[in-house]
């Protein structure tokens, strides 16, 4: 098993967890300052369509999103649990790896309904620097296009 | 109070309703409107296949002879194709043969369409143009020779375009496109989109869990923006010095709600001063870049929302352009389907600007997530409540265009239309 492998294995898992906690603030850190992150469909991946669903080009965006949540958008108060395959790693080169990794999210809503939510495969370029691995790019590809109700909390 | 309303404006034969609407008008909107099987089935009829005009796509998504996409007029499917002669076309999505869909995909090229249950096919404008076996095989079986493929067909719809938007109505005795859409309202269509070339930028779907007409409610609502909506507030970036206003058509079926930059304010030492502090205090986002647009339209408009009833919504939200399509599902599901523009005179950083200020809008936007989400609120909170009624008195009792937006005659001009469609 190589180092790249193990090292976004453990990114992803840590990645889940902070999301799932609701350890929202902690989750631009997994990211590069410069990093990309975006939410989009695999039709619009497929057909090189750019917009996201939510786009960030850099870490103080995803701050601010993480602000808005809390301080600004209303909606109904719900959880995410993410269970995510293992990464298949495309490219691993020098310092920097292309890794995908699928993902599912279940949705539970205040009543206890627990939902499919999103399934997809997370697109990500990885940085291994001294204070281990960041994510310089997510592009978080949904498979299906179609979101139910909102798209608050992040994938 | 429920008593049968005849129906002067529809069809000869159209059963009545066993319906009234409250007699207050339209400051009262009843609940069984959002919950009721036979409205929401006669919707289809009177509202969808009705003298309006729906939304079917942009011309740019058919660049080429052959392209299609196949969409939705209410839950009818529907293709709407570019034929070898630039017309483009929409017919129903429905074989003539035994009514299944003709096209599967959302979109694609084709030289002509094949059922693919019993081959019969179709030319680009709709035309029976063959019926596989019909002359039987080996001399046996076949169609009777008194069939006529001419008399066979999916229903065509009539398609007509403003600023690049295709729009298509089923019903014959509807005026003109831009006639059923007034002067101003192609105008503010036009403003936006005339004179370059649409790109898409991207497509999502947003599942609502409620009624159609809930959504149509809350994009013609300019009285719930500042209160709903609290991410302009709460990271102070409010703009001083707005104007704005309300355009209304005569029907009351579309309406525009804008905000400009107030020249004449902005030119002030007061204006200066303020906007300085204001800015100091409170700007509080930590990429500030998110806002940073591009003047894109000289005559200063930051937000422009405009929408054609029944269901079809062009949006301008500082440099985000977009069109949304409202298509009912159920009674209690909505399909809202964005489609995020750009043109193809963009410069790159001016298409990444669309991009960053996307966040704004769509299923995760700063400012429209809300709406994803409210019209649950009030699907749910009307269960069991379908004589009661909903209170529509802000601004008074009318649907004219005015400059304040804290009202709801918008909302109240949706409803006159749609009473005038289904005979209510």
């Amino acid at each position: 098993m190589n180092d790249a492998f193990a090292q976004i294995a453990a990114l992803n898992a840590r990645y889940a967890r902070c999301i799932d906690d609701g350890a929202l603030a902690d989750w631009p850190s997994f990211f590069a300052e410069d990093c990309l992150y975006k939410v989009t469909t695999a039709e619009n991946y497929k057909d090189s369509l750019e917009a996201g669903i939510i786009y960030a080009d850099s870490r103080a965006m995803l701050v601010d999103r993480v602000s808005a949540l809390a301080e600004a958008n209303i909606y109904e108060r719900h959880a995410y649990r993410h269970i995510l395959g293992s990464p298949f790693i495309v490219e691993d080169g020098d310092g920097v790896a292309r890794a995908e990794t699928s993902f599912l999210v279940v949705r539970i809503m205040r009543d206890g309904t627990t939902d499919l939510f999103a399934s997809g495969r997370y697109v990500d370029v990885v940085r291994f620097g001294a204070d281990g691995p960041v994510l310089a790019e997510r592009v978080v590809v949904c498979d299906s296009s179609r979101i139910d109700t909102l798209l608050a909390l992040p994938l | 109070m429920t008593t049968t309303v005849a129906n002067p404006g529809l069809p000869d034969g159209t059963a009545p309703l066993n319906r009234a609407w409250p007699s207050e008008g339209l400051t009262r909107v009843p609940y069984w409107v959002f919950e009721a099987a036979d409205v929401h089935a006669a919707e289809q009829q009177r509202v969808f296949e009705g003298p309006s005009w729906s939304y079917l796509c942009l011309e740019a998504e058919l660049p080429n002879a052959g392209d299609y996409r196949t969409t939705f007029v209410g839950k009818l499917p529907v293709i709407v194709v570019r034929d070898r002669a630039g017309e483009i076309n929409a017919f129903e999505n429905r074989c003539a043969h035994r009514g299944a869909l003709i096209a599967l995909d959302n979109s694609g090229s084709a030289k002509s369409f094949s059922c693919v249950y019993h081959a019969w096919s179709y030319d680009l404008k709709g035309n029976l143009t063959g019926v596989a076996f019909k002359n039987g095989v080996r001399g046996e079986g076949g169609m009777p020779a008194s069939f006529c493929m001419a008399d066979h067909g999916p229903r065509k719809l009539r398609v007509e375009t403003v600023g690049g938007l295709v729009f298509a109505t089923l019903a014959p005795e509807a005026p003109p496109l831009r006639e059923y859409l007034g002067e101003e309202i192609v105008a503010c269509i036009e403003r936006v989109l005339a004179g370059r070339t649409p790109v898409v930028l991207g497509r999502f779907t947003q599942s609502l869990p409620n009624n159609w007409k809930l959504y149509v409610e809350n994009v013609k609502d300019s009285y719930h923006a500042s209160i709903l909506h609290t991410f302009f507030t709460t990271f102070g970036l409010n703009r001083l010095g707005m104007r704005g206003g309300l355009i209304i058509d005569k029907s009351g079926g579309h309406h525009v709600s804008f905000s400009a930059i107030d020249r004449s304010v902005e030119n002030t030492a007061e204006y200066k001063s303020e906007k300085l502090r204001s800015e100091k205090e409170s700007y509080r986002l930590a990429d500030p870049t998110l806002l940073q647009g591009f003047e894109e339209f000289p005559d200063g408009v930051t937000l422009q929302i405009l929408s054609v009833f029944p269901g079809f919504v062009l949006q301008q939200i500082q440099n985000v352009i977009a069109v949304r399509q409202i298509l009912p599902r159920e009674v209690d599901r909505t399909d809202l389907n964005w489609t995020y523009l750009g043109f193809a005179e963009d410069t790159p950083e001016q298409r990444a600007i669309r991009h960053k200020q996307s966040n704004l809008v769509g299923p995760a936007g700063y400012v429209s997530m809300e709406d994803g989400c409210v019209g649950g609120f009030v699907q749910r909170g009307i269960a069991g409540a379908a004589d009661e009624r909903a209170v529509l008195e802000m601004g008074g009792a009318s649907t004219e265009s005015q400059e304040s937006r804290t009202t709801e005659a918008s909302v109240r001009g949706f409803w006159k239309a749609y009473r005038t469609a289904m005979g209510l």
